[in-house]
Parts: structure tokens; sequence; C-alpha cells
């Protein structure tokens, strides 16, 4: 949900409570001010009858609400001394346009008592009052046509508001999701002059800039750390292979210093692998130029011939079009080796290495191991789905990163019982 | 033939030293840069194996040096770096070849020696032993002066034990000679055995009198029979 949606359901959900008080409150407001209003007209038009009941004494008749809205009895002194003016509201048999019948309708009737050449008499006025249904019903409808009132206004305002204020911030936002660490050159800069958000991105650059300058050093130091390695690892090789030619060892001591040498050997290999990681990443590599991605791929073939031929693995190339593609030359050959080394060295004896040259794709398939790998972690560095293989880890790590470098797509499929991984170059 | 090694890491420059004393070549060290500044204006060396990293310069000034005063040795630069700019500029100073740490033996053997051999061409370029030739540039090996028809790898292996007579070439540095330095995975050399023993035929159908042994299972050695 977002923040428009958001706080419109909280605000459309408080207003439905405050509105709500608020009619019942205007309510009665109303009615008091309309009694108020009625009693004050009740109050002139005794004052009126009375007046005009001592030149015409005709009214001191009129006993009964007739057409009139007032009627005048006689009462005795001592109930008219008691008397005081008293409105009620009371209900009274009247007949509107709409009634068939006369219906009782409320009223407010004034009840008072005056004298009248030394009689007394007692006087009820009394004026229609509004309909306290209807006034519920018309309050009702008037609310909820305010709430809905303020509901759409309060969209239209934070639609065109909101989006106002918070557009800094969304750009923010965009910005950050498309940020990359160690290639995207600014950091995100939104313009803006609300203090929260320029807090926001002066936080969100630190925190940028200390990650990077993090990610950095950590490049770095694979890096620098391959390169010492690598001194030491020659002096072992040397000092290894010279005990094993010039030593007069016995088998057994040949036999662990030929185990200490090939270790040594594969920490050859890893640092060579790391270091390579490192280079692709720091883009040392970039002497791009056309490079034949079928003729890559026919040298790898080559190269792999007899290691394939002593695993018994048979290699076919299909050549549909004649790819070149715009790269270092180095890494074209690395990225693809890699590929052509996993097909044979994870394959099984008889198996088979299909080759596929395409328009804009090389695609490598290869027999293996009957389920399929699991796509999310095979790319991942030091990933070994078997425990007991000596490779680095880092093969398929390496044609990620060479493909990441130049925003091509490296996949894996599990299809008709191969395994096939394919490099789009488009 | 006289060798000038210039390497500031005792551990490796005696190794690199006795190994190719093997070989029969005067061999002379050298830790630092003003050592083999002097060492390398004053004599002349047939070949000088040379670090770039070096306690008192680098060997890139030393090169630098040595071209400015016309000194005719072969440089082979042995290095802990590969950056692309330090192997262009140390070939472009008049470096012959660029070995990156860490190397087999027998790969700097075959290196010192294909140098050396280049540096002496008399109109021809090949190796021999017993009564085999190798023709490199012909690609050829003859036995008794009778062709022997080789493939590629099995001629590159050849080439490789000839450079390295009657030396230890282990499977690793073979395999990295022959199929390429950056064979991740091979951990099991076991397919070039069976390279061995084609070449072994070979050799032995054509009478020479060569033969390759295999050491402790780590690797072979050529011998003369």
């Amino acid at each position: 949900m977002t923040l428009l949606n958001r706080s419109l359901k909280y605000l459309s959900i408080s207003l439905l409570p405050v509105v709500s008080l608020w009619a019942v409150v205007f309510y009665f407001n109303m009615l008091d001010e309309i009694k108020e209003s009625v009693d004050e007209g009740l109050e002139n038009y005794k004052r009126l009858l009375i007046q005009k009941a001592r030149t015409s004494p005709e009214i001191l008749t009129k006993d009964r609400m007739g057409e009139n809205f007032f009627s005048v009895s006689e009462i005795s002194r001592e109930r008219a001394l008691s008397a005081r003016d008293r409105y009620v509201d009371t209900l009274i048999d009247m007949q509107d346009a709409d009634d068939e019948t006369p219906e009782p309708e409320p009223v407010r009737m004034l009840v008072t008592a005056f004298e009248q050449d030394g009689r007394y008499y007692t006087l009820h006025i009394i004026n229609p009052m509004v309909e306290e249904d209807d006034l519920i019903e018309e309050l009702f409808r008037e609310t909820i046509g305010l709430y809905l009132i303020l509901v759409t206004s309060i969209i239209l305002i934070n639609n065109f508001v909101l989006k106002r204020l918070w557009k800094p911030f969304y750009s923010l936002l965009q910005q950050l999701t498309q940020y990359r660490l160690g290639s995207s050159e600014h950091l995100p800069q939104a313009k803006t002059d609300t203090r929260e958000f320029k807090n926001l991105q002066q936080a969100v650059n630190i925190l940028l800039q200390h990650t990077t300058a993090t990610y950095e050093q950590q490049k770095q130091f694979i890096g620098n750390a391959s390169h010492e390695l690598r001194t030491p690892l020659a002096i072992a090789i040397s000092k290894l292979e010279l005990l094993l030619e010039k030593g007069n060892l016995d088998e057994v001591q040949a036999g662990s210093i030929s185990e200490v040498l090939q270790i040594v050997e594969r920490l050859v290999r890893l640092n060579k692998s790391l270091l390579l990681l490192a280079k692709i990443e720091n883009r040392q590599f970039l002497d791009n130029q056309a490079v034949s991605i079928n003729k890559i791929v026919r040298e790898g073939i080559n190269d792999l011939e007899e290691i394939a031929a002593f695993r018994n693995v048979h290699i076919s190339l299909k050549e549909t079009a004649q790819l070149s593609v715009r790269m270092d030359a180095a890494l074209a050959g690395v990225a693809v080796l890699n590929l052509l080394r996993n097909a044979v060295f994870h394959n099984v004896p008889d198996g088979m290495v299909h080759v596929h040259i395409l328009q804009h794709a090389v695609r490598v398939c290869n027999t293996g191991k009957t389920e399929p790998l699991i796509p999310e972690k095979i790319f991942t560095r030091f990933y070994k789905p078997d425990a007991g293989t000596a490779g680095t880890g880092l093969g398929l790590a390496i044609v990620k990163a060479v493909c990441g470098l130049y925003n091509f797509t490296v996949s894996y499929q599990f299809d008709e019982d191969m395994h096939c991984f394919e490099i789009s170059f488009a | 033939m006289k060798l000038l090694i210039i390497e500031d890491e005792p551990g490796l420059r005696d190794a690199i030293s006795a190994s190719l004393a093997e070989e029969h070549f005067v061999i002379e060290t050298a830790g630092d840069f003003h050592t083999a500044l002097e060492k390398s204006l004053v004599y002349d060396y047939d070949c000088i194996i040379l670090d770039i990293m070096l306690p008192g310069g680098t060997g890139l000034q030393l090169l630098e040096h040595l071209k400015k005063d016309g000194k005719p040795a072969n440089v082979i630069i042995i290095s802990a770096r590969d950056a692309l700019d330090d192997k262009l500029t140390g070939l472009e100073l008049g470096a012959d070849d660029y070995l990156t740490k860490p190397f087999h033996l027998a790969e700097l053997t075959a290196r010192v020696k294909a140098v050396l051999r280049r540096k002496n061409l008399d109109g021809k370029n090949s190796l021999e032993a017993a009564n085999v030739v190798l023709d490199i540039n012909e690609r050829q090996l003859l036995v008794n002066e009778a062709n022997v028809p080789l493939n590629r790898k099995e001629f590159d292996i050849l080439n490789y034990f000839l450079l390295n007579k009657k030396r230890l070439v282990t499977k690793t540095a073979l395999a990295e000679h022959v199929w390429g330095d950056d064979i991740d995975q091979a951990d099991n050399f076991d397919f070039i055995y069976y390279q061995i023993k084609n070449l072994r035929k070979k050799l032995q159908a054509a009478g020479a009198d060569l033969e390759i042994v295999s050491v402790y299972g780590i690797g072979y050695k050529m011998e003369e029979k």
C-alpha cells in the first residue's frame, strides 16, 4: 500500500467519527436554536393577542384551536396567579399537503395566563415545529454528503500536495534502487528544501560513501592479498620441485612431497582465480576488440580434446552463425573455456557435450547428473555441489563476472536431461 | 653460458640458482637493485632473470639502464605482478620474455633455453639429443634423420622434455605448458599419462634412444638410453 493510500485510509477512517460527532452536536444545537426562535415568536404572538383582546373581546371566546393557532379559556384567579409561562413540546393533529388524514405533528406550545377586566384567562398558543425525524433524516443525508465531499477533496489534495511534497523522496528512492556499489558514479541527489528529506539524503549518502569505501577496500584487499601470496607460493613450488628432483627420496617421502606440491598447486590455481575475479571487478581488462566467438570455441574444444577423450566425453560443435563480439579477447577466452571445461569435467563416461553458436549467444549443454542444479547458487563463489571435487568453485563465478562486466547474461537450464549454460551477448 | 639471477627473496633466488646450475650454467645472483645494476653493467651475461620489485629500485629501471648502455643481455622478467602495463613496458624495454610468479622450475628452464637458443641462432633452430633432432621451425621430429609424424601437442610435449632433458617435469607444469596455464579444474592430470604413452610408443617405434621415465607418479623425466 502506498503512502498516499495509507494516509487516505487513516484519514477517512478517523474522519468518520469526527463527522458523526459533529452531526450529533450540530443536531442538538440546531434544535435548541429553532426552539429558541419559535419561543420568541410565540412570546411576541402572546403580547399581540393580549393587546388585541382588549379591543376585540371576541378573541376571548376562542376556546378551541380552529383555524387559529391559539385558544383562550377562562380560569380561576388562583390558578392564573400561580401560572407561569410554559413552553412545551406536544403533538397536535394536523393535515399537510402530503397527509391523507390529519396526523399528529409536533408543535411548540406556549401556555400562559392573563387578566382582563378582572377576569382571568389561560392562553394556549402553538407553532408548528420541525419534525425531528425529518431533521435527523435530512441531517444524516447531509452528513454523509459532507463526509463524501471531505474524502474526495482529501484524495484530490493528497494526490496533488503529497505527490508534490514527496517528489524528492520518490526521486531519491528511484536513484537508490538503481544505485550499484562500485559501478555507479554519482551519489543519489534529490533537489529539495525540506529538512527531513535533506537529512535523509545526507544519511543515505554517508552510508553509501562508507559502504563504497569498504567495498573498494575489500576489492583491493583481495587483489593485494593474491599478489602478496604469489612470491611465497613460487618459493614453495620451486623448493618442492627441487626436493623431488634431488632429494634421493624413498617412495613414501616422495609421495608425501608430491601431495604437498599438488596442494600448493591447488592454492596457486585458487589464488589465480581470485586475482582474476578481482581484476575483472576492478575493470582492469579494457582491451576491447572484435572477438570471434567461433574461433575461441574451436580453440577451446581443441585444448580440451585430450581431456575429453580420456574421460570418454564426446564434444560436438554446431555453428549456425558467425558470432563476433566486442570485448577483451582474454576474458572471452576465459569465459568460454570455463563453460567448456565445466561441461567436460562434470560429465559422465560416454557423455556428450553439445556446443551451439547462435546469432547472439553461445550455448553449452552436457550430460551429467540426472537432477538439475540450483540456478540461484551455481554462479556464487565457492559453491560446490559435491564436496569431493577439487575445482576452485570459482569457474562459473568468473563467467558471471565477465558477463556482468559487459552486460551480457549467463543462464542455466536443465533441458532434456542436459545441463545447459548459455551466454547471451545481445 | 653465464646467467645473472636478480631476485630479492633468498628462498626463490636459491631455488632458481640450484635448478639452473643443474643445466651447467654459470650462475651469479643479486638481491637488490644496486648490486644488480653494478653486476649487469660490469659483466656480460647471456641471460638475466629479473624480478620487478627490488629493494632500491625496479627491474624496469634496470632494463632502461641496460638499454642505454647497449648491453646485449637477454632478459626474462619474473614478477609477482602481471599487470599488462608492466609486461608491455618490460618487453618494450628489451626484455625477451615475461614469467608470472609462481612458476614451475621446468618452465623457467625451458624459457631460458628458448631465449638463449634464439640468441645463438646460426641458421638452424633445433633441439638435439641422442639420435633425435627436433626442428622447431619446421615442427618436425627426425629420428636417425627419418621423419616421425607428431600431432601438435605431442610435438609440444617432446619440445618441453628436450628443453628439460634429465630434469623433473611435473604433470602440472607439462599440462600448463601444453594445454594453457588457466587449466582450473584439471586437478587430475591422468589424461597426460595417455599422451605420454602415445609419445613413448612413437619414440620406441622410430628407434629413438630417448625414453620418458615416470618420477614418483608426480611427473616425468626424459633420459637418454
